[in-house]
């Protein structure tokens, strides 16, 4: 397969990551929305890791896993805490600091 | 044999990626997620990168999720209010999605990288495979191998500080500051 068919595929699934994004108000609807978004640019990384030969690209995956990895260890810490808190889960709801 | 598999594991990324977007239960938004990652494996594979593809499984789909399993088992399901407060919003996200795709897709496909149309060079059966990858890992970029570790500890201890129990609300302010603040955020919607 060409390589083009992965960029295209791998930016559909960021568009589609962007969509529910901006669509859902869960937060961890929105962790999961920023998982593909990440895990799109990890396809595209590799895909041109290919294209040119060059094993490096497949470094910066694995080092945008790791990234990925603390992002949702944090988000969830923070739900957790908003959760016990009481307060709603909904991003919407949580605007005190927007000013 | 090759085209047939990766539109299969196409079809599946998507499909995963649609079900996270569209489930209106978070835990089934979670399953989608991990049929998701699955698929990008297969495509990881398709590309002869098989330790990105084996950290995908064994990560992602293995550590990272069963942690969203647990998170949303803990605060529960459906969470998501029919209250939509920008006018709109159920028809314009998809719209701007929708530009997002075309406006990527223009920006990749008619660049001027004319070698996008190739399968790649002919790689020798070690390209991406454990050794190659823990080789570049620990000589070429150990600094960077070692910086994502002291991130990956700061992170941990992050989340403990974050979710865990605070001092001053476990002895004597339990009853009162929670409760004042629960109290107050609804009012000021």
């Amino acid at each position: 397969m060409n390589v083009e068919w992965y960029i295209v595929l791998s930016s559909l699934i960021f568009a589609v990551g962007a969509m529910g994004l901006l669509l859902r108000r869960s937060p961890v609807v929105i962790l999961l929305c920023l998982e593909l978004m990440l895990n799109a640019g990890n396809l595209a990384l590799v895909a041109f890791s290919r294209m040119v030969g060059n094993q490096q690209g497949q470094i910066f995956a694995i080092v945008v896993m790791v990234v990925a990895a603390c992002e949702v260890v944090v988000g969830l810490g923070l739900i957790v805490a908003i959760f016990r808190r009481k307060l709603p889960l909904d991003v919407d709801a949580l605007r005190e600091l927007r000013g | 044999m090759e085209a047939v598999l990766f539109f299969l594991a196409a079809i599946g990324a998507l499909g995963g990626a649609v079900g996270v977007v569209a489930m209106r239960n978070p835990f089934y938004g979670v399953l989608a997620l991990i049929v998701h990652l699955f698929s990008l494996a297969v495509l990881f594979l398709l590309l002869t990168s098989a330790f990105v593809a084996a950290a995908q499984v064994v990560v992602y789909a293995g550590a990272v999720m069963v942690l969203y399993v647990f998170v949303v088992a803990y605060v529960g399901g459906d969470t998501e209010s029919a209250w939509e407060p920008i006018p709109g919003q159920r028809f314009l996200a998809p719209l701007l999605g929708t530009a997002l795709f075309i406006e990527l897709s223009i920006a990749v496909l008619s660049s001027s990288l004319l070698a996008l149309g190739t399968h790649g060079p002919d790689v020798n059966p070690g390209f991406g495979d454990p050794a190659a990858i823990g080789r570049l890992l620990l000589e070429r970029f150990l600094i960077p191998f070692e910086a994502s570790s002291i991130l990956l500890l700061l992170a941990a201890v992050g989340a403990v500080v974050l979710a865990g129990r605070n001092r001053e609300e476990g002895t004597s302010s339990e009853h009162s500051a929670p409760k004042a603040r629960s109290e107050e955020v609804p009012s000021s919607l």
